[in-house]
């Protein structure tokens, strides 16, 4: 009883009353007419667009540098990556790929100078990542009116030039990773293969890489700096290496988001791109010093399943939509619950 | 290096660089846009003189939180969320003119109270990472008042005034208008000086404030304040309820934003009901830190400082953007991505110079030697 107990404390009550929020939707569906498997399929689909982006919290969490609120960062780069694609014409897979390939020289340079700030103010990194975010975001704005991009499809149609604020990717990679391999099962269900197996393969890319000798001694530096030191690992080091790590993945995350999505999308859009996934790895029971790829799963299953379920389940029943209000309270709640938990030394 | 404790001239000026870099960037950029922009000296002393009005109250809600070194109060939003309820009852109630203002005041008062004590309570358990729980505390709250006025309003909230409900029954509309109020503070006593008017009323309140604030420095719990942003555990030793002293400033300092969102939405003379406030905390961050304040140390000055910059900032940087680009839209944008560089590169910038005193501080244990870290020499990051 002892144990439950502790287990419960240690897991902590919000996940388990959000946990037991989430079976009750699924539950309710069938009684309100929302259809469970197609509800299912939309689940899974968001799980596979928003995990990468999840997953790229990790790094920096093990490195003990806290919660990236500076993912835009990545996203940049992504978004980068997305356009310059386009811009030379590459379509299909070519497109999607070149995408990924010409957004890591760009992840990597912006993560190293981010990473060399943050190394500057240990212990302050969570806020002055967000502001380093948004400045960022800002910034790029500008960029994307100034940038000599000119494919029609991507550009304002009466000036001939400045990025759209939204570009549809219909023709170049649309979809291109949920369709892989897609097994319909009667007409609601959808089992993306293709992007879950991406999703799977980056999962296990950054699960091989904590399990590194790099990865350790990253986790050593977030664990016990002062013993990390001691063994001879240099802290600046690692935690620049899990900030470049981090917005690599920001990179590829936005782009495996936008293709499921179907468009880029730009200027103010990334600003707040870095709460949700926060608050998903945090509702999958990681804290601030400590994440585990089952959190990334748990938490971004959970948090996709109240986005997609709330909408149809809670409307169907009030009569009224109450999704949004549920959706910034459960993950801005999530948020300051993790913060304000004493942090606990990492077993 | 070897004479650590003695700076040379040349280094005591990249000191002051160092220190007032935020300042200097800033003047900077508005010191180029300023021509560019080809407005007249006369709008846009007359669009300052109007927005020190329309902000400074909100900046100056920042001051205590600081002083009990407690950071920049981005929760300041949940003040501004309580100012804007009580809005919407002086509008619903039809209460015009400064009355209105004052109805609006006492309305807001209990709630800034108690979303304050929660604030303090939540920012009490989060030290070290105070800033960045407020910010996320601002939108948690967001999400309740959102439920609080999109649905209870005109449900279980008595509501009687149909033209501000939507109308579906209950719930406020987006768009509020403050017409019964509009500028009714500023316009309470005008002064014409040449070509500018100047919203004395307005002025006086600010004065009051900043009086108020002068004084409250010296009282028993100012100074208490003080202690605790200098060192909590010594602070507790000496006696001093850290805790509650914690709270005490965050309380003051909702209070005092809720009455700031009351004077700033006066002047608007309308308020998006569910946007209002989501711009709040950046701005008065923005307009503190450009007055050349830290997170540790901000002054009175500091306020004043920095709400005559960053407003010259954001008056002349969109003309000049269209005049230098052929666009508006890039002069906005860039004047968003200063405003939130300078806070990030202002955050920073102390982070990182609280760092290299503590290891200097260390360095100095371990013997002259190993040599003291010149916080002027590694200057900047990259922001």
């Amino acid at each position: 009883m002892n144990k439950l107990k502790t287990a419960v404390a240690d897991f902590g009550w919000p996940r388990i009353i959000i946990f037991f929020f989430v079976v009750a939707l699924f539950v309710a569906a069938p009684f309100v007419g929302v259809r469970v498997d197609g509800a299912l399929s939309d689940v899974l689909a968001r799980f596979g667009q928003n995990g990468i982006l999840v997953l790229a919290l990790v790094p920096m969490v093990q490195a003990g540098a806290g919660l990236n609120f500076g993912l835009p960062v990545g996203i940049i780069a992504g978004l980068l990556g997305g356009t310059l694609s386009m811009q030379f014409g590459w379509t299909g897979w070519v497109g999607f790929l070149g995408a990924v390939g010409v957004s890591l020289p760009f992840a990597v340079l912006f993560g190293w100078a981010y990473g060399l700030l943050l190394n500057k103010v240990k212990g302050e990194e969570m806020t002055i990542a967000m502001y380093v975010g948004f400045s960022m975001v800002t910034f790029f704005a500008i960029l994307w009116l100034l940038l000599p991009y000119s494919s029609p499809n991507m550009v304002w149609g009466y000036s001939g030039s400045g990025l759209r604020t939204t570009i549809t990717l219909d023709g170049y990679w649309t979809k291109i990773l949920n369709d892989f391999l897609a097994v319909r099962l009667g007409r609601f269900f959808v089992f993306p293969t293709g992007l879950l197996a991406f999703f799977g393969a980056a999962t296990g890319v950054m699960w091989l890489f904590l399990k590194s000798k790099t990865g350790t001694a990253m986790t050593a530096v977030g664990s016990n700096p002062d013993f990390a030191r001691a063994g001879g690992v240099s802290s600046d080091r690692m935690r620049l290496v899990s900030v470049v790590v981090s917005t690599v993945f920001g990179a590829v995350g936005i782009l495996v988001y936008q293709q499921s999505y179907g468009f880029i999308q730009l200027y103010q859009a990334p600003l707040y791109m870095a709460f949700p996934a926060v608050a998903a790895i945090l509702l999958g029971g990681a804290s601030v010093n400590k994440a585990s790829m089952v959190n990334v799963l748990v938490g971004t299953f959970l948090f996709q399943a109240i986005l997609t379920m709330t909408p149809n389940v809670i409307n169907s029943v009030l009569q009224t939509d109450m999704s949004e209000v549920i959706r910034i309270v459960i993950s801005n709640g999530m948020i300051i619950y993790a913060l304000t938990r004493k942090t606990k030394v990492s077993k | 290096m070897n004479t650590p404790f003695k700076l040379p001239s040349a280094a005591r000026v990249r000191r002051f660089a160092a220190d007032n870099v935020v300042v200097l960037i800033f003047l900077f950029v508005t010191a180029i846009a300023v021509p560019s922009s080809k407005l007249s000296g006369t709008y846009i002393i007359q669009d300052l003189l109007t927005r020190y009005g329309r902000n400074a109250f909100l900046v100056f809600s920042l001051l205590l939180p600081i002083m009990a070194g407690m950071g920049i109060n981005f929760g300041m939003v949940l003040g501004a969320m309580a100012g804007e309820i009580g809005l919407i009852f002086a509008v619903d109630q039809g209460i015009a003119g400064v009355q209105g203002l004052l109805y609006a005041v006492l309305v807001g008062a209990p709630i800034a109270i108690l979303l304050g004590w929660i604030a303090g309570q939540v920012l009490n358990r989060a030290r070290g990472r105070e800033m960045v729980t407020g910010y996320i505390l601002g939108f948690f709250m967001d999400g309740v008042y959102q439920f609080v006025v999109l649905y209870l309003m005109g449900a279980i909230i008595p509501i009687t005034s149909k033209a501000i409900t939507l109308s579906r029954g209950y719930g406020i509309r987006n768009t509020l208008g403050l017409d019964s109020v509009r500028q009714s503070l500023d316009k309470l006593l005008m002064l014409k000086v040449g070509p500018f008017t100047l919203p004395m009323a307005t002025y006086l309140v600010i004065a009051l404030l900043a009086i108020f604030i002068v004084w409250f420095r010296r009282t028993k719990l100012g100074q208490d304040m003080r202690a605790i942003g200098q060192d909590q555990t010594v602070s507790h030793s000496a006696g001093i309820p850290v805790e509650r002293t914690r709270i005490v400033a965050i309380v003051i300092s909702t209070l005092l934003a809720m009455v700031g969102q009351i004077i700033f939405l006066q002047n608007m003379g309308n308020m998006a009901t569910y946007n209002a406030h989501r711009q709040t905390g950046f701005f008065a961050a923005a307009a503190i830190l450009v007055g050349g304040a830290s997170v540790a140390k901000a002054t009175i000055p500091n306020v004043l400082v920095g709400v005559g910059l960053l407003h010259l900032m954001y008056i002349v940087v969109p003309p000049a953007g269209a005049r230098l680009f052929g666009s508006a839209q890039i002069g906005e944008y860039f004047r968003d991505a200063m405003s939130y560089a300078v806070i990030a590169l202002a955050l920073a910038l102390h982070a990182w110079r609280k760092r290299a005193n503590a290891e200097s501080a260390r360095a100095g244990l371990r013997g002259a030697a190993s040599g003291a870290v010149d916080p002027a020499k590694t200057e900047g990051g990259a922001a």
